[in-house]
């Protein structure tokens, strides 16, 4: 009898969690404006250092500000830009590569061991030599986002093309496809869900590498507006960078999981 | 003889496997005319899987030659069904189907009118749009009937293309492919382990003996088409040609086991 009871009770639990879905949209609306309250009652009550932690209204006042005077709007288009710029130089020719070695067993023998010397360097250890060879300008800037990019496709879509299923390039021969055709119809979509993991490590990846790039070497981008904010102690301006940053990923990663959505559609099972 | 369609001449096959040399095939003389329908039965690791991928053109014999007399040039010269789950899961079914047309640069409305017949025979025309993982393992080997049937090859190849399906929808696909079959009588090799597929489906069976693979025997299927793969089934001569299929089959199934245990 006990037994029963507690079924009972536990399946109601469970239950209410379902019928709970507003509920909990509603905690985690509420929990991050909690947190800024708190930070914000802290601050005032002088509990907070401001001087480091300034109250949230502070930096909310930054914003008009700092987006009248222009200078928040370039710094970010022109960061956006060096991350597109550097994730492309990275990126195509590394799918391109990735899928060839994929397909070529002697390919990937030759080129193995220097991706593997070479994938394990902190990219942020070789921008002093990327200044060297691309100088201040933008070039460096690129070259630091692509060459962080480049590794993380060119592995997954290595490891994409070697997890398709031998049959499917069977079929492939034997339905007379030629190599491009290979290429196109096989390795391709089929390597796809994980070039796809590649791109989203590598875009995270991006992200990390521009604001080094800016932060050393630039006058410009979000990196050197939060770098240049911290030298001249304009905190709540940092800060607003900092907020810019977090943004922009969120967005992003946003923006790639609809682009996923449209390029594998097929990815509704664990066929892939 | 003018009407062999398939003929295997001293084939043989070894492979290297973990440094040992490993004889898949030896000495295969098969023939196999035109509209035939050949099942090949044989124990497991016989070597007849392999003999459908050299027929396929996947693996390079070592030794022998096979021959396929080919009556139209454009079309492919086989098309292979696959045991395993072969259609891509990155198409819909109707480019599933085409897939083998557009590889040959077959243009898209006749293409379209292929698939569609295709799509029809098979029972997918509403699925035509929906993608591989929405549906069930039989219906994906309907597909990949279909894509083999739609290229139109000189002789259809089959490598146990419903093993892993269960049995009422093996019953009704071999059901399918018998009336599909009967329509455009194709040359086809159908690999299979199971007597009663092999009864079911072929005009003969060929019997291959435990590794090294080479013909043991070979059963002409006398049935009547169009076959019911039910009725059939509880006729005493089906149980007959079981009887006789059975008999070489069962010593080399018993040479396969004393192989391994060696």
């Amino acid at each position: 009898m006990t037994v029963k009871v507690r079924t009972a009770r536990a399946a109601r639990g469970r239950l209410g969690a379902i019928g709970g879905v507003g509920t909990e949209r509603l905690v985690s609306i509420l929990s991050p404006i909690l947190l800024l309250v708190l930070w914000e009652g802290a601050g005032r009550l002088g509990l907070l250092d401001v001087r480091f932690f300034p109250p949230p209204s502070a930096i909310a006042q930054e914003f008009p500000r700092l987006l009248a005077s222009g200078e928040l709007w370039d710094d970010t288009v022109i960061s956006l830009s060096r991350i597109g710029i550097g994730f492309l130089i990275g990126a195509v020719p590394a799918l391109i590569l990735g899928l060839a070695m994929g397909l070529s067993r002697y390919l990937r023998a030759a080129l193995n061991p220097m991706v593997g010397a070479l994938y394990p360097i902190p990219k942020s250890a070789i921008l002093p030599l990327l200044i060297l060879v691309f100088g201040t300008g933008e070039g460096s800037k690129y070259a630091i986002v692509a060459s962080g990019v480049f590794f993380l496709v060119l592995l997954n879509t290595v490891a994409g093309v070697l997890s398709i299923e031998p049959v499917y390039l069977d079929v492939g021969r034997n339905f007379g496809a030629s190599r491009t055709q290979t290429f196109l119809t096989i390795a391709l979509p089929g390597a796809l869900p994980l070039i796809f993991t590649g791109i989203r490590l590598a875009w995270g990846t991006a992200l990390i590498l521009i604001v080094i790039g800016e932060i050393f070497v630039s006058r410009s981008g979000l990196g050197y507006l939060i770098n240049n904010a911290y030298q001249t102690f304009q905190v709540e301006k940092m800060y607003a960078g900092l907020i810019v940053m977090s943004v922009i990923g969120y967005v992003s990663f946003l923006a790639l999981d609809e682009l996923q959505r449209w390029l594998i559609p097929w990815r509704g099972a664990r066929a892939v | 003889m003018s009407d062999v369609r398939v003929a295997a001449r001293h084939l043989g096959m070894r492979f290297a496997l973990r440094g040992r040399d490993l004889v898949a095939l030896d000495d295969v003389n098969l023939q196999i005319r035109d509209r035939e329908f050949c099942c090949v039965v044989g124990p497991s690791g016989c070597g007849k899987s392999t003999f459908l991928r050299i027929l396929a053109g996947l693996e390079r014999q070592t030794s022998g030659e096979i021959h396929v007399e080919v009556h139209d040039p454009t079309k492919p010269l086989t098309a292979m069904v696959f045991q395993e789950q072969s259609i891509f899961p990155w198409m819909t079914v109707e480019d599933n189907i085409a897939y083998g047309l557009r590889m040959r640069g077959v243009h898209a409305s006749v293409r379209r009118r292929v698939v569609d017949h295709y799509l029809e025979k098979v029972g997918l025309a509403t699925f035509a749009r929906a993608y591989p993982h929405q549906l069930s393992g039989g219906m994906k080997q309907r597909a990949s009937v279909a894509r083999a049937f739609a290229t139109d090859p000189e002789v259809l190849l089959m490598d146990e293309p419903f093993a892993s399906v269960d049995e009422q929808t093996r019953a009704l696909l071999q059901e399918e492919l018998l009336r599909v079959w009967e329509t455009d009588r194709k040359t086809v090799v159908y690999v299979t382990h199971s007597i009663d597929e092999a009864l079911v489906l072929g005009d003969r069976v060929v019997v291959m003996s435990a590794r090294p693979g080479h013909v043991k025997a070979e059963i002409a299927v006398t049935l009547a088409r169009p076959r019911s793969v039910y009725e059939l089934k509880s006729t005493a001569a089906f149980s007959e040609l079981v009887a006789k299929v059975w008999e070489p089959l069962r010593r080399e199934v018993l040479a396969s086991y004393a192989a391994l245990a060696s």
